[in-house]
């Protein structure tokens, strides 16, 4: 599939950063600020001479550490969260319930701005954020998954040979409840992505000097009619990468759920 | 269908409480306290004043008790006044931002629905023709595009280089002294840019939904029937299928309901509109925390009961749904 051929380019270009960066992505150097692309700076400079090119290589760093520790976290919460709903039922789940409901609440822009705001932009509080106010779909998904499996026979037959709650979850239970946590994962490193230039983008993720693409882009907006460049390239570069994750996760989504037989 | 409602709308306490209780605890996650705000930053405030600063503001008590005197004050509609400079109540500033929120954002609803419906039934009803293939993946690709990057193209392409469009605001410097279809045609051209890009993602997703949601109303056997009777085409599709796939573009208007109130913050941070989501940015660069937590709980509650509203008009809208098993 095309889209694991854009994930793997770009997860390679990110883990050889520090080789196949022509320049140091933070040496600034005023005498070049906010030239256009050149056999020197292949992107262009930024607002403080710095080479484009670079930092969007280490941005690359940036952005999928953020996806996955996020989404990591994201679905350490849902997951715990919906095998107890879906595993215990009863009180259990209906306080779980209520809780999803409180958060779904909230437009989630809003709030992870209100956290960031009261714990400081940084990328570790980026990525706490995003995980912490994504969870909820995961959780439903592993709620519903455990609900159904719960009832299956093999869990019936492994309950009746003696096996205790613990055992059943993990042994049991939840291996055959990630295939769609999987897919929500993958979509969801997209999306978190999406989130962290977007926090970027408004000051209020990765903070300058460490290059993420989306604090690039504000250097763009704010240069927009000097420097097209900087408005352009990091664009590019986070379509290019949702379209690479949104058509993997779209890919395993057909692959591992038989019960899609769609016309896709 | 009264029951029904009542029942939803007890069920909402809890979850009212739960918001404010979510509120409190995120704005009690900072370290330091609210007041540092307006302490540090004046050198002469000595230990005692600092005191008697909590003390008015009731930070020596104990949580729970604090929780109790928000709440209290929230009921009466008291949400504290803003910390920057103009201090003014929070509930005003918001509530006079709304309206150009939730204005913008219905005028993009009616964009994005008005286009990507005829999009998505053409595309279902000449399946696997150019048309479909391309707008598949045109979908998918607007799908994938971040929407504050567009905005920013399109503002480089359509104001800075081509200078058809304004960037910025609601209004021009002069927009005063026009006469009034002077000033209609001032805010419609500023309203542009913003309406169309933020669209674009809201035409993917339903135009993808639409068509889906007709392709499997075309597989139907009334459809079959309907055409086997002589029916023609054109009638066959008016008529009988799309009125059956609108169903459930309605529970999606239903659910896009409790999104018009969050205002996109990126959006009107780079169109520089005066709506909420900027006022929300402003309020966090700011650090104004009566303002940003007075927006959290207002929004919270807001959309909380648009997913009322939502639920409400799905119950009426789809026949199918019984009033009693729902909630």
């Amino acid at each position: 599939m095309a889209g694991l051929v854009l994930v793997a380019g770009l997860a390679a270009a990110a883990m050889t950063a520090p080789w196949i960066a022509p320049h140091d992505p933070t040496a600034i150097d005023a005498g070049i600020i906010l030239a256009g692309p050149s056999a020197q700076h292949l992107l262009g400079t930024d607002d403080l001479g710095r080479d484009v090119l670079s930092r969007m290589i280490y941005g690359a760093r940036i952005s999928l550490a953020v996806g996955f520790v996020s989404v990591g976290i994201a679905v350490l919460i849902g997951t715990t969260l919906g095998a107890c709903a879906g595993f215990f039922g009863g009180f259990a789940d209906a306080i779980v319930m209520r809780f999803v409901d409180v958060m779904l609440c909230f437009p989630s822009t809003f709030l992870i701005l209100t956290v960031i705001a009261f714990i400081g932009p940084s990328i570790w509080n980026v990525m706490f954020v995003i995980g912490v106010t994504g969870w909820m779909g995961v959780c439903r998904l592993v709620r519903a998954e455990f609900l159904s499996l719960r009832e299956r026979d093999f869990v019936v037959a492994a309950r009746a040979l003696g096996a205790g709650d613990a055992r059943l979850i993990f042994r049991h239970i939840l291996p055959n409840a990630m295939a769609p946590v999987l897919v929500a994962a993958v979509l969801g490193v997209a999306g978190a992505i999406l989130t962290e230039s977007g926090l970027s983008f408004l000051g209020l993720g990765v903070q300058p000097p460490t290059p993420s693409w989306g604090n690039i882009l504000t250097a763009g907006k704010d240069n927009i009619d000097v420097a097209w460049w900087l408005s352009f390239f990091p664009g590019v570069a986070i379509t290019l990468t949702m379209l690479g994750y949104n058509m993997l996760g779209e890919g395993l989504r057909d692959a591992l759920d038989p019960r899609l037989g769609g016309d896709e | 269908m009264a029951v029904y409602i009542v029942r939803r709308i007890l069920l909402m306490i809890p979850l009212l409480f739960g918001i404010t209780v979510i509120s409190f605890l995120v704005v009690h996650l900072a370290p330091g306290e609210p007041t540092d705000m307006m302490t540090d930053l004046n050198p002469k405030a000595s230990l005692e004043a600092k005191e008697r600063l909590r003390a008015l503001y009731g930070l020596d008590q104990p949580l729970h008790v604090q929780y109790w005197r928000w709440l209290g004050r929230l009921s009466r509609l008291d949400f504290g006044t803003s910390f920057s400079s103009d201090r003014r109540p929070v509930l005003e500033k918001t509530l006079e931002r709304m309206p150009v929120t939730i204005g913008l954002n219905v005028l993009s609803e009616i964009f994005v629905f008005s286009i990507a419906l005829p999009i998505g039934i053409l595309a279902a009803v000449r399946r696997g023709s150019l048309f479909d293939k391309i707008s598949t993946v045109g979908v998918f690709f607007f799908f994938s595009v971040p929407t504050f990057w567009l905005a920013l193209l399109a503002m480089l392409l359509f104001g800075v280089k081509l200078g058809w469009l304004p960037i910025s605001g609601l209004r021009s410097f002069d927009h005063d002294q026009l006469g009034f279809w002077g000033r209609m045609a001032d805010l419609a051209r500023h309203l542009v840019l913003p309406v169309v890009v933020g669209s674009i993602g809201g035409l993917a997703g339903i135009s993808r939904f639409m068509r889906s949601g007709m392709l499997e109303v075309i597989r139907q056997d009334y459809v079959r029937t309907a055409r086997a009777k002589g029916v023609p085409e054109g009638q066959v599709i008016w008529r009988h299928a799309l009125r059956n796939a609108v169903l459930p573009i309605i529970t999606i208007l239903g659910l896009s309901v409790p999104g018009l109130i969050a205002g996109s913050v990126i959006f009107e941070t780079i169109f520089a509109i005066p709506g909420i989501g900027q006022l929300m940015w402003q309020a966090v660069m700011a650090r104004d925390y009566p303002m940003i937590l007075g927006n959290l709980v207002i929004s919270g509650v807001l959309t909380l009961f648009g997913n009322l509203v939502a639920d409400v008009g799905y119950v009426l809208a789809d026949p199918r749904i019984s009033f009693s098993g729902r909630g």
